[in-house]
């Protein structure tokens, strides 16, 4: 085994390990959310897949960003074909290992690869623009100061990274397949680094030339390492979550707000439509609605470990288009950022989050009694919450289908039913509904619009 | 509806008014407007009267399930109780709430939205809608939330304005992208939380840039919403805010 395999081996275990934590990290942290059983309507669920994530079909209403993140996209996919033979050159210390097997096709894939390669390069200069010049709105909104957006620039700088990788490699690998034909078998024509190649590297000695043929290897293989790790605790974690996200995502109607089935039996018994409730006369106070991640269900913190911070959600907000503090990314960020806030305290294991009585009870830190003094009323503020308009239109333009709304409106639930707070101004609708059954105080019967109609004869 | 029960008949649909289209002035109009054209189609409908309570959306919406299941639970003892099968309203969103919220609850209906009935009676050949009125007139149409977005109801409207002879300018945000009008969620009984304005004020802006000198809506609460936006630009006289059911009334001279 040479040095070489043997450092590209650890540095691969390392990597994969570190990362392999990481994601078991975001796995826990969805799961402090609550059960919520989604299954069935598998056809529709493969035809969203199909179309929505792969197909990215709603990325395709605003074609010139669509355009541009699916070359990347696309140049990402192909990319793994030839990270495959990095790591079996790699661990086998052999050198363009599919190169002999596959000829022609060979020269297919590699020579495809660097075509999407120069497009993706082309999309993220465009990106980069975009996002620090042109200032597009809806990406340098408030709640995308710091890290968001220096979370974005990183990963443009990562694709640029990649690609002069790619380029560096291939380019001084062509000029070496000239002058070593014995171990550096020939890619055929590549339509970049054939005539780049030469032209940049014509001149260099052998040993220049494997020095930049291996950089530009090992800096494509650190760059996908790092990428790997940085994943997890970035917006682009949803290169992978945007598969499950959108497979699981709500396929009955948008119309329907989730049934409170304890509420309605309670309702029911009270209408003697069902027999007494028994009533536990211990029980606490029941909690209904959503305080914090705990209350949440495991997919609204799916989606939120999914958002891509892309803002279209908060474009076409009516509440944000208005000067409304309410932005439904925010929301989705806030979520994330609360869960990961929760994830983090849970790993410390520290005392202090234990709640008094688990303290009492001399109980380790676990998800059970875990108590900090927050909850995510500290993220979300009550005139974000209230000001949403249920309209949809966050649903409806979010690429991978995260559904703000559902947050916001357990949110309230918790407000109004739990906490028995709220807009005031919402309180004589309440009561004029309960006891009245209209929205307002009336004292009009209602069909009074048909007894005018007879009087006018109609 | 109680009549039609004693005398041990059925209607051929229910006619839910609402809480706006019984009690809120401007929405009695539309009510009084879709029971001519019932009448002028010859359907044999009916109506809850008394016996109708709000469906609950915005209370639903506001957070508070105990008066939206008590309200729902009531409606739904008495549908059942009526044994009623199809219910057609001018509301989206009792529609929406109907349609969608009370099977939970074991209330399943067949509920339909006026726009939808209306057009369906155009096509079975009931309702016979003259032209002429509206030729050449520029309509624009407002989606609203609740019949669009979240019902994915387009084509039934525009149809209608289409069967008017209207010329139908569309605004930019429209369809899947319409722009809400600032009334649901129960935003409608609330005050605006600070912001730079109104949202039925951005709405508005939107019409106007249109240049139609009428706006076809299918919400009493969009209606009221854009109603308001007018008179707040001073175009209440230019620019007219009807309901698409209005409009077949002014075309039919009902
Ligand atoms: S549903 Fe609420 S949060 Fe979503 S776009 Fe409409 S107003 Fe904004
Ligand atoms: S919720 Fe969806 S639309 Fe909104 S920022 Fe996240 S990914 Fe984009």
């Amino acid at each position: 085994m040479s040095i070489g395999q043997i450092i590209f081996t650890l540095v691969v275990v390392v990597a994969f390990s570190i990362a392999a934590k990481n994601y078991k990290k975001v796995y826990r942290n969805i799961n402090l959310g609550k059960d919520e059983d989604i299954s069935g309507d598998e056809g529709q669920r493969w035809k969203n897949l199909f179309l929505i994530a792969f197909g990215q079909k709603k990325m395709f209403k605003r074609w010139i960003p669509a355009v541009l993140h699916l070359s990347i996209y696309v140049a990402f996919l192909f990319t793994q074909i030839e990270l495959i033979e990095i790591f079996i050159d790699g661990f086998f210390g052999v050198h363009r290992f599919f190169a002999p097997y596959l000829g022609g096709l060979y020269t297919l894939i590699i020579g495809s690869i660097e075509v999407l390669s120069f497009l993706a390069l082309i999309a993220t200069f465009i990106f980069l623009v975009r996002r620090n010049l042109l200032k597009i709105p809806r990406l340098v909104k408030p709640e995308m100061g710091g890290w968001p957006t220096i979370d974005a620039n990183l990963i443009l700088f990562g694709e640029i990274a990649l690609v002069t990788g790619i380029f560096m490699m291939n380019g001084a690998d062509v000029v070496l397949q000239q002058l070593d034909p014995a171990h550096y078998p020939s890619s055929g024509f590549l339509p970049i680094s054939s005539i780049n190649g030469p032209l940049l590297f014509g001149d260099l000695g052998l040993n220049t030339l494997q020095l930049i043929e291996r950089t530009g290897w090992w800096l494509h293989l650190f760059t996908v390492l790092l990428f790997i790790n940085y994943l997890p605790v970035s917006k682009h974690l949803h290169i992978f979550l945007a598969f499950p996200n959108i497979w699981y995502s709500k396929i009955n109607s948008r119309g329907e707000m989730e049934n409170m089935p304890d509420i309605m039996n309670e309702v029911k018994s009270m209408m003697g439509l069902i027999p007494e409730q028994e009533m536990d006369p211990n029980a606490d106070f029941p909690e209904f609605g959503a305080k914090d991640i705990f209350d949440l269900s495991w997919k609204n913190i799916m989606d939120a470990y999914s958002c891509t911070e892309c803002g279209r959600c908060t474009d076409v907000c009516p509440a944000n288009i208005t000067g409304k503090k309410l932005s439904p990314r925010k929301v989705m960020m806030d979520i994330r950022d609360r869960a990961t806030e929760i994830g983090n305290n849970l790993d410390t294991g520290a005392r202090k989050f234990i709640s008094e009585e688990g303290r009492a009870a001399n109980e380790p830190l676990t998800v059970d009694n875990y108590y900090d003094g927050k909850s995510l009323f500290d993220y979300i503020t009550r005139e974000e919450i209230h000001a949403c308009t249920t309209c949809n239109a966050c649903v409806e333009a979010c690429p991978v289908t995260i559904n703000p709304l559902e947050p916001i409106l357990k949110m309230r639930r918790y407000e109004v039913l739990t906490e028995s707070a709220g807009p005031s101004d919402w309180l004589p609708m309440f009561t004029s509904i309960e006891n009245g059954g209209a929205v307002w105080q009336v004292p009009d019967d209602r069909d009074q619009w048909a007894k005018e109609m007879n009087e006018e004869g109609n | 509806m109680a009549d039609y029960s004693a005398e041990g008949k059925t209607p051929e649909v229910l006619f839910w008014v609402g809480c706006a289209g019984s009690f809120d002035a401007r929405a009695q109009k539309v009510t009084k407007a879709f029971a001519k054209i019932l009448t002028a189609s010859g359907v044999d409908f009916a109506i809850l009267g008394n016996e109708e309570s709000c469906t609950g959306d915005p209370a639903r919406r506001a957070g508070n399930e105990f008066v939206f299941q008590m309200t729902a639970l009531q409606n739904i003892e008495m549908l059942n109780m009526y044994k009623v099968k199809d219910i057609v309203t001018a509301c989206p969103h009792c529609f929406n709430t109907l349609k969608n919220e009370y099977p939970a609850l074991g209330g399943e209906y067949n509920v339909i939205h006026h726009t939808q009935y209306m057009n369906d009676l155009l096509k079975e050949g009931r309702l016979t809608i003259e032209g002429g009125e509206f030729k050449g007139k520029k309509i624009t149409y407002h989606d609203s939330c609740y019949l669009g977005r979240v019902n994915g109801i387009y084509e039934a409207p525009r149809e209608l304005i289409a069967a008017l002879d209207g010329e139908l300018v569309e605004m930019k945000r429209c369809k899947t992208n319409g722009l809400c009008c600032g009334a649901g969620g129960a935003q409608m009984f609330k005050e605006n939380e600070p912001g730079d304005k109104r949202i039925n004020i951005e709405r508005t802006e939107e019409i106007l840039k249109t240049g139609a000198s009428i706006v076809a809506a299918n919400c009493p609460f969009c209606i009221t919403m854009l109603s308001d936006g007018m008179k707040a630009k001073e175009k209440q006289d230019d620019v007219m805010v009807h309901d698409l059911s209005e409009l077949i009334v002014q075309a039919k001279g009902l």
